[in-house]
């Protein structure tokens, strides 16, 4: 089958095997893409981060629900940790989905790290631009339970929502940077445990101080979203924050951005393989980390004296 | 990037114990495959569609219920129906050694009883994925 043009008509499998030639980076995977790039750049997409256990899946599942109760087509990629020792991983994110399973206006993909450090995966991205051509409305990107600094996110949403819990240590941490930076909604999820008031204070003081808020102050809203409590505020905070953008040229400056670091990555990527291919079929590869290994010459020369030669 | 292993590891019907899915769910891992667990009290119809999703390379259904003979061929009749030709149908519990050639008839590539050590299912896997 013509996986592109099959994904294009609507066939769920090619749509699944789409996104499989691209997390493996089948050589047809660049020919997919290709096809379906002009078909992209009309989802919404939405990034839910947070902490481990913060209930970004339990979320997921009821703001999807919501989402088409509004009758939006919703795509959701969910990514959990790649072991670094064996490279496995435990998908689990569709525990708290299930009851979407069957509903054929949704899909979900889980996708394991695969050595990435900022909350996503290498091709979460390209993954997002399958489901874009697919013809989804709204596309959530679940990522990792996250630390402090796992920001990829932002790069790859329009919206940006943390996910935070009570109980997760002092007001300092709230002052420190890094995820709680990328914030366009803020959402207190298991709002019934205590501490979730000062939870809300403590945020709210952080932002208080935060010199480079712009018009958006990101509203911060307490769920129960086992419970489905606090669900249909937070859709209302998440079109608020979509109509901002759209309204002040920001949507348009990151996506911009967007397209630049998609260049960019590609440029890296396919340079980096080429001169790697290079020089591994020469031999060169092993004879110039036998001379640096012997400190006869350093990574900086040979790089410098690689680019010379190839970049002529 | 070299191709991984997909697994999608479930539960089917209404029994509620799910320790043995979880220990092979953590055997998988350990052997380098990505598992997508999807828990307790799956219908066929969610197994095969949460396949197609996932694009796997194998289903592995874990029933202690007795509701194997209804359940297992119902996935593989369903999982065949999308489209999904080549994927390895496996399954494992509590099930009699006399029901084992039927289910094999149905399209079940293995049945794995109580007692199996984990890594015999990885090496199945590896051998026939």
């Amino acid at each position: 089958m013509d996986i592109a043009e099959e994904l294009l008509k609507g066939n769920r499998l090619a749509l699944s095997r789409a996104i499989t030639a691209i997390e493996n980076e089948y050589d047809e995977a660049l020919d997919i893409m290709k096809k379906l790039y002009p078909h992209t750049g009309h989802a919404f997409v939405l990034g839910i981060t947070g902490p481990p256990g913060a209930g970004k899946s339990t979320l997921t599942d009821k703001l999807a629900k919501a989402y088409r109760a509004q009758g939006k087509t919703v795509g959701i990629i969910a990514i959990d940790p790649t072991s670094p020792f064996t490279g496995g991983a435990i998908l689990g994110d569709r525990i708290r989905m299930n009851s979407l399973t069957m509903d054929e206006g949704v899909f979900i993909r889980s996708m394991g790290t695969r050595g990435s450090l900022g909350g996503l995966s290498h091709k979460t991205a390209d993954a997002v631009k399958a489901m874009d051509a697919f013809g989804k409305d709204i596309i959530f990107v679940e990522t990792v339970g996250v630390g402090q600094s796992e920001v990829d996110i932002v790069k790859a949403a329009d919206t940006t929502m943390v996910v935070l819990i009570p109980g997760m240590g002092d007001d300092i941490q709230a002052i420190k940077a890094g995820i709680l930076e990328i914030g366009d909604v803020f959402t207190i999820n298991k709002a019934d445990h205590d501490g979730a008031d000062k939870l809300v204070r403590e945020m709210n003081m952080m932002l208080d101080l935060d010199g480079m808020m712009t018009d958006w102050r990101p509203p911060i809203q307490k769920v129960i979203a086992s419970q489905g409590e606090g669900i249909t505020e937070t859709i209302e905070n998440i079109a608020k924050h979509f109509k901002y953008i759209s309204e002040n040229g920001i949507l348009t400056k990151r996506r911009t951005e967007r397209s630049k670091n998609e260049m960019m990555d590609v440029l890296h990527n396919n340079i980096g393989s080429y001169i790697t291919k290079k020089l591994v079929e020469t031999g060169e590869l092993d004879k110039y980390v036998e001379q640096i290994k012997a400190r006869e010459t350093d990574p900086y020369t040979v790089v410098g004296n690689i680019m010379k030669d190839m970049l002529k | 990037m070299e191709k991984r292993i997909r697994v999608l590891v479930a539960k089917p019907g209404l029994d509620g114990h799910d320790r043995g899915a979880k220990v092979v769910a953590r055997a998988l891992r350990d052997a380098g495959f990505e598992v997508i667990y999807t828990g307790l009290r799956q219908t066929p119809e969610q197994i095969a569609e949460a396949a197609l999703q996932e694009d796997v390379n194998v289903v592995a259904m874990s029933i202690l219920s007795g509701a194997h003979p209804h359940l297992f061929p119902k996935v593989v009749n369903l999982v065949r129906e999308k489209g999904m030709k080549d994927v390895l149908i496996i399954g494992g519990g509590v099930i009699p050694e006399t029901d084992i050639p039927a289910l094999k008839e149905a399209g079940i590539a293995e049945v794995f009883t109580p007692g199996t050590p984990t890594s015999d299912i990885v090496e199945f896997i590896k051998a026939n994925v």
